[in-house]
């Protein structure tokens, strides 16, 4: 069992206070992702779990064991929690070769020789590195080098893998590969994952459940990628989920009312008074002419299978996504100045 | 597999309030650095303004005054300055004409000009001894022969003399540096300076001058520090003729009133001094390398501007060969025939050479014997506590996050800046039985004398190692399982290994031929390689004195070629 429950902790460096009052469970066997702004202490939260950092209060417990406690001041060294990490910059050791970094967990272990031979070779098979074993780290491409310290962290068959951004510095090819090699590897071994990102692709391809944290470190949202993208919290979350428009509207029985334009709220029917709609640029159904809320073409630019354009209302900026095909067959490939109206699919409501 | 056991998880390993590791490494670092550099130097200072417990200005001026005292003043002033002019103008020229014009033979000639750096530059001062006593040397006999002149065609032994042989030794300090920011300019600095209009001169003075002024400003600064401090020379070519400097005062008031009040006193106000000037220059050493104007020399190498030195390229070339053999061929060659000679004075010719006192000082004669055994005994010694102890601190100061390390990083400052002369005269003071010990007269003195000495060259290779051993991959270690200790074991030591080899022969090679230090601190049974050769020269024993400076050359010059091997096979 590899639970993770976070109990009311809090960290500060100093002056700063990085997280408060922050408490959060990781089931056994889910990929979490903490998803946030740089500088939002995810990284700081991953340290703590993995035993770097202190906790300055509450506690923490992996599985059914306690790790720390900031009452009582106690804590597990990171080497007995019994975990795997793979850090940002990889954390390859230069002067081992690929096989060495490898099976350098089983031989702290004292795992005999035969078996943890036996072990290396199939974690150094699962990450596709077969061949390389004798290489240094000088002589691996970055992805390789990633792959060796996803090698490292899963040969001794954690319960609990931290993964700290570690596709950041991949090209997206390789990014994608490595996406679905370690949710392969979560299926498999059934290894809890907490993953740090900051790319809101990623966390919504690769979790099971994600958290959403702000600059002050205060997790705004906790759950699956689907109910995050379709029922965020609040304007933060949903607008850290993708690229996003927001306009200021009114709400009277069940209608919102922008200008001249009205149209019924479907969400949430409850709302009245003066608020802020949020919506997606693949929301928006655009037209030449028509019932709509009007606006100019601000810019427009053509990226192949999509035509992107930044649209003008009543001075605030709307982007929009029309796929090529349609809008070719629909004579709405637009010009920069020209005027156009358009209608929303779906939209979110916020205070 | 390895899933936490119940049993072992609060087994309360306290990690922040108890008194772990961390706080031990730390205070052993302090202690180290407490007894070995802080409290010799704080004893010095504590002599030199206090006078029967009362702290006194007054007094401390007023030997300051004295006669003797204030004249070495002078002298160290006036000898630093004219060996940094003459030094920073050699090396800048040299570097330029090595790395910015289309002179022959460059690498050749970047390598001989490094030479100096590890001859010992006493052993020069004695090979010119030879040469240009007034009545003795043998170029000023020849001239004397050839022109019928009465006069020496140049006298040694004079503030010209030593001037000059500080010189030759300490010049590769600016050209180092000036190389380096040479080789490592934007050439497109220049040539947009072209591209505007201006001509070569223009562009030498408006643009590279200034790029470069750090660089040489930073070595002019160290030069100035090591002429300060430096006794070799001025003892053997001054002493005679009654030309003193801070070191030089120091050590014969030390050895020659056997240890009175009046004469520690005297040593304790100008070794204060010596202190005092050395902080300055290396704060003013920081300041420029520390001021943005160097950042544009960052980065890698480029392929410079050549200058076509069209007519000059040979003269300026057989200038080069010239000051290569007068300053490092002719002395080292000088020292090797008169170390084969049966005496002094006598013509060199293949007659008067044999190898007898080479045979004497290795094989017959116990003195030299011991001496030769001292120097690689104390060199084997400091290298090897140094090294271990620097990479503890430097550890300490670049990775470890625990509290009371800013009075390590202060403390870890400190051996850089105290000259040889002060750490001997330090621990007279310390250890000749105030607390206690009595090690005055012993080979231990010596031997605690050079790991301060040494220490600044170990802390410096060993965290420029450890600066490049990022945390994550102990952190890594730490999350596959390894204890602290492991993770250091495994990980950290392999990694500054290089960095620790480094310092280890960065404190062997000096310490083989040290002198400043070990010329106060000997007694009947622990003379060094460096004080035999010099009392032996003293004692008008010239040609042993010569053969002893020639095994030391030998064993230097072995040494170093050895390192160079390693350094490059690493590197390949």
């Amino acid at each position: 069992m590899a639970e993770i429950v976070l109990n009311n902790i809090a960290k500060s460096y100093g002056e700063h206070a990085v997280l408060q009052n922050l408490s959060l469970t990781v089931k056994d066997g889910e990929c979490f992702t903490l998803i946030g702004p740089s500088g939002c202490g995810k990284t700081v939260l991953l340290r703590i779990i993995a035993g770097f950092e202190s906790l300055d209060q509450g506690s923490m417990s992996i599985g059914s064991d306690v790790v720390a406690d900031a009452g009582t001041g106690d804590s597990l060294p990171p080497e007995q929690r019994g975990l795997g990490v793979v850090f940002q910059d990889y954390a390859v050791w230069p002067h081992m070769t690929v096989r060495q970094n490898v099976g350098y967990p089983l031989k702290i272990a004292k795992c005999n020789p035969a078996e943890a031979a036996r072990l290396v070779q199939k974690s150094i098979d699962d990450v596709n590195l077969s061949g390389m074993e004798d290489r240094l780290p000088s002589q691996l491409s970055g992805g390789q080098q990633q792959r060796v310290a996803l090698a490292r962290a899963l040969v001794a068959e954690p319960t609990l893998l931290l993964l700290d951004e570690p596709l950041n510095n991949l090209d997206a090819n390789l990014r994608e590969e490595m996406r679905f090699e370690i949710k392969r590897l979560q299926k498999n071994l059934g290894v809890t994952i907490l993953y740090v990102t900051h790319d809101q692709e990623i966390a919504l391809a690769i979790s099971d459940r994600m958290a959403v944290m702000d600059e002050l470190g205060a997790i705004r949202q906790i759950g699956t990628p689907t109910q995050l993208f379709s029922e965020p919290a609040d304007e933060f979350v949903f607008s850290f989920l993708g690229m996003s428009n927001f306009l200021h509207v009114q709400a009277e029985n069940g209608m919102a009312r922008f200008g001249e334009y009205s149209f019924p709220m479907a969400l949430g029917g409850g709302h009245s008074g003066n608020g802020r709609i949020g919506f997606r640029p693949s929301d928006v159904v655009l037209r030449r002419s028509g019932e709509g809320i009007r606006a100019v073409v601000h810019r427009a630019s053509f990226l192949g299978a999509i035509t992107d354009y930044q649209l003008e209302v009543d001075g605030q900026h709307v982007r929009t996504a029309v796929d090529t095909h349609e809008a070719l067959a629909n004579d709405l490939l637009l010009k920069e100045g020209e005027e156009c109206v358009f209608t929303l699919r779906n939209f979110h409501w916020f205070n | 597999m390895l899933r936490i056991k119940s049993d072992k998880t609060m087994q309360a390993v306290k990690q922040k309030r108890t008194f772990g590791v961390a706080e031990i490494i730390l205070l052993l670092s302090i202690a180290i650095l407490l007894i070995v550099v802080v409290v010799p130097v704080a004893l010095i200072f504590f002599n030199a303004f206090f006078v029967d417990g009362q702290f006194n200005l007054a007094d401390l001026v007023k030997t300051l005054g004295e006669g003797e005292t204030y004249q070495a003043l002078l002298n160290s002033l006036f000898i630093a300055s004219g060996v940094t002019l003459c030094a920073t103008a050699v090396g800048t020229f040299f570097a330029w004409l090595v790395t910015r014009t289309d002179i022959p033979y460059k690498g050749f000639m970047k390598g001989m000009f490094l030479v100096p750096f590890m001859l010992p530059s006493f052993i020069g001062a004695l090979a010119w001894k030879m040469l240009l006593s007034p009545r003795a040397g043998y170029i000023n006999r020849l001239w004397r022969d050839v022109t019928g002149a009465e006069d020496a065609l140049f006298n040694i032994f004079s503030f010209g003399g030593i001037i000059s042989i500080e010189t030759m030794y300490l010049f590769p300090f600016v050209f180092i540096q000036v190389c380096g920011a040479l080789e490592r300019m934007d050439p497109t600095l220049e040539e947009s300076a072209r591209i505007s209009g201006a001509g070569l001169f223009t562009i030498t003075r408006k643009i590279t001058l200034p790029l470069v002024m750090p660089s040489i400003l930073s070595g002019a600064l160290l030069i100035m520090l090591y002429s300060m401090a430096h006794f070799g020379t001025v003892a053997v070519l001054g002493i005679e003729v009654g030309i003193y400097n801070i070191p030089t005062l120091i050590y014969e008031r030390i050895h020659q009133s056997a240890g009175s009040f009046d004469s520690i006193r005297t040593g304790t106000v100008l070794a204060s001094v010596l202190v005092v000037t050395a902080a300055i220059i290396i704060w003013l050493q920081r300041k420029i390398l520390g001021s943005g104007k160097y950042q544009i020399i960052a980065g890698k190498s480029f392929r410079p501007m050549e200058l076509k030195l069209r007519g000059l390229r040979t003269p300026l070339f057989i200038f080069c060969l010239l000051y290569i053999g007068l300053t490092i061929v002719l002395p080292t060659v000088t020292i090797f025939l008169v170390g084969g000679l049966k005496t002094y004075g006598i013509p060199i010719t293949w007659e008067n050479l044999s190898l007898e006192n080479y045979k004497y000082v290795l094989f017959e004669w116990d003195q030299t014997q011991q001496a030769i055994k001292n120097s690689i005994g104390l060199g084997l010694g400091a290298a090897t506590i140094t090294m271990f102890s620097g990479v503890m601190i430097s550890y300490v100061i670049v990775k470890m996050k625990v509290r009371g390390k800013g009075i390590l990083e202060f403390l870890g400052m400190l051996p850089f800046s105290v000259p040889g002369s002060v750490i001997a005269l330090g621990v007279i003071l310390a250890w000749s039985g105030r607390f206690g010990i009595n090690l005055y007269n012993t080979i231990w003195i010596i031997l605690i004398a050079y790991i301060a000495r040494y220490m600044a060259f170990s802390l410096k290779a060993n965290s420029a190692a450890l600066e490049q051993v990022h945390d994550s991959l102990v952190e890594a270690a730490r999350a596959c399982g390894a204890s602290m200790w492991q993770a250091l074991r495994d990980i950290v030591l392999p990694l500054v290994r290089p960095g620790m080899v480094a310092a280890f022969f960065l404190i062997f090679l000096p310490a083989l031929r040290e002198l400043t230090v070990s010329v106060m601190l000997y007694g009947t049974t622990s003379r060094t390689i460096g004080v035999a050769i010099y009392t032996l020269n003293e004692d008008g024993e010239t040609v042993t004195s010569a053969a002893l400076a020639g095994i030391a050359l030998i064993l230097i010059v072995t040494g170093q070629t050895i390192i160079n091997h390693f350094a490059k096979t690493k590197q390949a």
